[in-house]
This record gives structure tokens, C-alpha cells and sequence, in this order.
């Protein structure tokens, strides 16, 4: 069996609200609770959820920007959790982001934006990374031209392409999408993505990615994550998720896409009732309890664990409990 | 936002791009004032005394037969001389302090912050005059009070902007790619942040200029034979009844450098973010 390239192993993180009088810290915001992931060399998990539910705070974890609370993230079998080991794989993990407004220096030419990776890992020779740069800008269809242009000079698709090239420069692994097209125009998020798509089967690397819109996810990924309040509710195939959606939020956030054929519009919509629980104080039991159409009694007292509901599929609910034990 | 286009918007700013070549024309004066001056500041001329202006003595003379227009011309020099104290001194200590506080977060926030409030409780002047009494009165120590004074402000402006710049996800890709502190200081930090603190540096001429007149006129800076607007006002004030002119002159060319150095400050405040136009 093949080895995992990423591997998040019962990872938790938790932030401090507020602070008492001498800086004790008592209530915690728990972020992401006890999440297990693997991502494999060149597949693409997609993460989804609402708002606030730490999708993101997964992807800063597995680039190191912030340390899990517990819990541990193995890159290759070596543990990333200290930093000494980041340093020298650093340079494997690479982070696309939301905003192609703030996520490249002003101050900087395209160039230095492009090269700087390159700069702080020491490699190569002012031109050998100058024709890098060049490379790279065609590579993500853009002008080779470009390099002595300041980021302002460009508009939010091309930002993105210059910051996909910056990810790209030290051939990494694995890199994360914090959700690289949810602030571009939908003509411009389709080429993003197919940009995407192209680069992964040309370097054979795997990406994290993470968004809120469902239909980014499914045009992208092999495998979808569903979240809910720090937790999976469900891991899959896409094309089993979209098919045959288990979790009942998976059914809700399903249901909620606009249906562009007028004949399929009569189909049922699940609507949520409320809005999501405080992650600093989240539901005894299933998490979900309190919105789901379908919770039981049982769901206010036991938390339901992420178990294989098919060979393609893991659940983490109470319905489906059963049959795991047949 | 490229330094092309903050030139083209300050030179839109009328006021602000006109009192820009005064302060220049002020400085290009003070470097070569011993050319300009028609006659030696300090030499007396006690048979003509309190002049009235004339072509020969274009303010007339003071209470020692002293060319008053010679005598403004040389005041340029200490009160350029104190604006680049009042920038150079914080820029060189308040603004790291702002930028590793803000950067470091924590308790060495804590402290350095702790400290510039501190030292911010006290109105500006008078801890100018304490240092300057505590250094010995000199027109030096009146200069490096001057600065001092000024760290507190672009320590905490410093701190401020680099919270923001700091989790900028392009600081965050950096940290990605392995940047270090320094390199991050830098690279994307210190670029960045330039602008509002260059704006603080050019406000700041005119609280230099006003501090060293005040500490001059106390006495506490400019001692004879160095010349000042304050020393010069000082004097003119004794003599406010036999000829209220000389205090006008030496008082107008603080007032005007004062004003001067206010409306380039906010013209590069505006020419830097023009959503502040309005307010």
C-alpha cells in the first residue's frame, strides 16, 4: 500500500479566549478537535465547512504557521511538529491564498516576490533563478515580461497565478489552496482551478484544499472533508459524497447548492435550522445535535466517531452506527 | 502603490507641494547661509542702533547695530539643524523599538510600551527642558532633548503598523518558505511601513523647529553667539517698546516654517491614502 505523503494524526487546536488578571487562560476556543487526515502523493482532498468550523486552521497547521495544541502531523513518516524538522521540510509544503490582494508584498517586484523562496533557501545563482522566475511565469500564463512589475499593476486572477508560481518555485509536495478562488470572479475561478488541475498532473503533487463553495470542491478534488465544528463529519470519494451523501450536514450543505436545471429544481431542500454553536462551548454529544433534522435522543449524550460507512466512505454519525457492527 | 504615483498626487496638493519648496529653499539657505548673508550676524555696529528697515539693512538692525536679516538667515541653520535631530534620533531608536516590540509581541511589548507611555505622560516641552537641564544647557543637548522627545511617537506608530504588517499573509508565506525575523523585518516589514512613519518624520519638523524657538527663548538652547529665532525673539521681547519690529521677523520665519512643515505632513498623508482627502 502506498505510504501517505501527509498524514494529521488526532490533531487538535485550541485558541485562549480572552485572559484573566495574571494571564490565565481559561476559556478556549476549541478550533479544530481531534482531526485524523491522510492525504496520499498526488490527490487532492478538498475541506469544507462553514465559516468558523477550522478549515483553515488545519491548512495553517500542516504549513507550520501555527503548532497543533495536541496531536501530530507526519510529513513522509517525520514528525513536523518541531520546528527544527519544518525548517528542513519546509521547502515541501507551500500555501496558496484566499486574498491575492494582501498575500503579495506591494513593495516587491513580481520577481523578488517569485524568487524569494528561492533566496531563503539559498539555491541557485542570481540568473539561474532569475530564468526560474521566467519559467515559472509562463508556466502559470503569464508574461515572462512581467518580472519587473509590482504586484498593484495586476488584477486579482493574475495575482493568484503570481502567487500559484511563487508556491511552485521550490517544486514542492504538498501545497495548501486556502481557498484560492473564492475572492475572483467566477469566469476567472474556473481558469484558476483548471490552472490547478494542469500543474498537479504536470508535477504529480497533491494539494489541501480548502473552501466553502461546494462546487469549487467537487471540480478539484479526489477526496472530500467535510467539517463541522472542528470535527470531520465526513471523509470521501467525491463522486460518493455527491452521490451519496451519508452525514446528514452533508445532505444539508449538498441541498444548498443552486440547482442550475429548471426540471431538478423541485427537489427536497433540507434547510438548517439556527446558527452554529460557539466553538468555545460546543454540544455535549454529536456536535450537529442542534440543527439536525434527524438527531435522537441518543445524540445529545453520545459523540459519534468517524467510522467507515463503505469502502469509500467515513461517517461520523450516530444513524449509521448500527450498521458498522453488522 | 508605486512612489511615481504618491510624487504625482503630492504635487496635486497645492499647499502642501508649495510649502515643500519653501522648507527646500529654507534648507538650500541654511547649508550655504554664510554665503547669503550680507553682513557678519555678529558684528555690532553700535552707531546704528535699531534701525528701521532701509536698502542697506533690509529688517534694520537691533539693539547692538546687528543686521536682523543676516540674523534670520543664519536662525535657518539651528532650526534645520534641530528638525534632523527630531527625525534622525527616532527614526534611529524609536522606530527599531516599535518594529521589535510589535514584531516580538509578549512581554518585551509589554516593557518597551510601558516605558513609551511613560515617557508620553509628560508634555513634550518639558521633558525637552529636563533632559536639557539634566545634559547642561547647550544648543547640542537642547538638539538631542528635542529628539528624545520625539522617540515615544514613532515607537508607537511603528508598533502599530508592523501588528498589522505582521500577519499580512504575505508575511505568512515567508514564514513558509523559512524567512527568519531579520529577514522578514526587512524585506517586508520596514517597506512597508515606511510610508505612515515618513509622514510622522515630516510633521515632526515643525514640532522641532517650535521646541528648539521655545527652548531658545528660555534660554535652555541657542547661547550667545549661536544664533536662534528664540534667542532672537527673546531679545527682541525686551525691546518690544522701542521698536516692535524686531520681534516680527525672527517670529514670522518660525511661524511660516512651523506652518510649513504641518502642510507637508498632511499633503503626504493624503498623496499616501487618498480615502483620506475628505476628513
Amino acid at each position: 500500500m502506498q505510504k501517505p505523503l501527509i498524514s494529521l494524526k488526532n490533531v487538535k487546536k485550541y485558541f485562549p479566549v480572552g485572559s484573566g488578571l495574571f494571564g490565565k487562560r481559561d476559556r478556549w476556543v476549541k478550533a479544530v478537535d481531534g482531526v485524523s487526515l491522510d492525504i496520499y502523493p498526488g490527490e487532492t482532498v478538498g475541506l469544507v465547512g462553514e465559516s468558523g468550523c477550522g478549515k483553515s486552521t488545519i491548512g495553517r497547521m500542516v504549513v507550520g504557521l501555527t503548532n497543533p495544541t495536541e496531536g501530530e502531523i507526519y510529513f513522509e513518516d517525520i514528525k513536523l511538529t518541531d520546528y527544527r524538522s519544518k525548517k528542513k521540510l519546509g521547502k515541501n509544503l507551500q500555501m496558496i491564498f484566499q486574498d491575492p490582494y494582501s498575500s503579495l508584498n506591494p513593495r516587491m517586484t513580481i520577481a523578488d516576490i517569485i524568487q524569494e523562496p528561492l533566496v531563503l533557501h539559498k539555491i541557485g545563482t542570481k540568473k539561474e533563478r532569475r530564468k526560474r522566475v521566467d519559467e515559472l511565469l509562463e508556466r502559470v500564463g503569464l508574461a515572462s515580461h512581467y518580472g519587473g512589475r509590482y504586484p498593484n499593476q495586476f488584477s486579482g486572477g493574475q495575482r493568484q497565478r503570481i502567487g500559484i508560481a511563487r508556491a511552485l518555485v521550490l517544486e514542492p509536495k504538498l501545497i495548501v489552496c486556502d481557498e484560492p478562488v473564492s475572492a475572483l470572479d467566477v469566469s476567472i475561478q474556473a481558469q484558476i482551478l483548471n490552472l490547478l488541475k494542469e500543474i498537479q498532473e504536470d508535477m504529480g503533487l497533491s494539494y489541501l484544499f480548502i473552501a466553502h463553495g461546494i462546487q469549487a470542491i467537487k471540480h478539484i478534488s479526489d477526496k472530500v472533508a467535510v467539517m463541522y465544528l472542528g470535527k470531520m463529519a465526513e471523509f470521501a470519494k467525491t463522486e460518493e459524497l455527491f452521490n451519496n451523501p451519508r452525514h446528514p450536514y452533508t445532505k444539508a450543505l449538498l441541498s444548498a447548492v443552486p440547482e442550475p436545471d429548471p426540471k431538478l429544481r423541485n427537489r427536497e431542500r433540507i434547510l438548517l435550522k439556527g446558527d452554529l454553536p460557539s466553538p468555545s462551548n460546543p454540544p455535549m454529544g454529536c456536535r450537529f445535535h442542534t440543527r439536525c433534522p434527524m438527531a435522537m435522543e441518543k445524540c445529545k449524550e453520545m459523540e459519534p466517531r468517524l467510522l467507515s460507512t463503505s469502502e469509500q466512505s467515513m461517517t461520523a454519525c450516530l444513524l449509521y452506527k448500527d450498521k458498522i457492527a453488522t | 502603490m508605486s512612489i511615481k504615483e504618491v510624487m504625482r498626487r503630492f504635487r496635486s496638493e497645492r499647499l502642501a507641494f508649495v510649502s515643500f519648496i519653501f522648507l527646500l529653499i529654507i534648507s538650500i539657505v541654511a547649508i550655504f547661509a554664510p554665503l547669503i548673508t550680507p553682513y557678519n550676524p555678529n558684528a555690532q555696529n553700535l552707531s546704528n542702533i535699531l534701525a528701521n528697515p532701509s536698502f542697506s539693512h533690509w529688517m534694520g538692525t537691533d539693539n547692538l547695530g546687528r543686521d536682523i536679516f543676516s540674523r534670520v538667515i543664519m536662525g535657518t541653520r539651528t532650526a534645520i539643524q534641530a528638525s534632523l535631530f527630531a527625525i534622525i534620533i527616532p527614526l534611529s531608536i524609536g522606530v527599531p523599538i516599535g518594529i521589535i516590540a510589535g514584531y516580538l509581541g509578549g512581554i518585551i511589548d509589554d516593557i518597551f510600551m510601558r516605558i513609551v507611555d511613560a515617557i508620553i505622560a509628560i508634555p513634550g516641552i518639558l521633558l525637552a527642558l529636563g533632559i536639557t537641564a539634566a545634559l547642561g544647557i547647550s544648543l547640542w543637548n537642547a538638539m538631542i532633548a528635542i529628539g528624545i522627545v520625539a522617540i515615544p511617537q514613532f515607537a508607537r506608530l511603528a508598533r502599530g503598523q508592523t501588528l498589522q504588517v505582521r500577519t499580512e499573509p504575505y508575511v505568512e508565506s515567508a514564514k513558509i518558505s523559512g524567512a527568519g525575523p531579520i529577514w522578514t523585518m526587512f524585506k517586508h516589514i520596514i517597506p512597508n511601513i515606511s510610508p505612515p512613519v515618513l509622514v510622522q518624520a515630516s510633521v515632526n519638523i515643525s514640532f522641532a523647529v517650535l521646541a528648539e524657538t521655545s527652548l531658545s527663548f528660555l534660554g535652555m538652547g541657542a547661547q550667545s553667539p549661536q544664533i536662534s529665532w528664540g534667542s532672537m525673539i527673546q531679545q527682541a521681547y525686551s525691546m518690544i517698546n522701542l521698536n516692535p519690529w524686531l520681534i516680527v521677523y525672527p517670529g514670522v520665519a518660525t511661524a511660516l516654517t512651523v506652518m510649513a512643515g504641518n502642510f507637508v505632513g498632511d499633503g503626504l498623508r493624503v498623496a499616501i491614502d487618498p480615502k483620506l482627502k475628505k476628513l
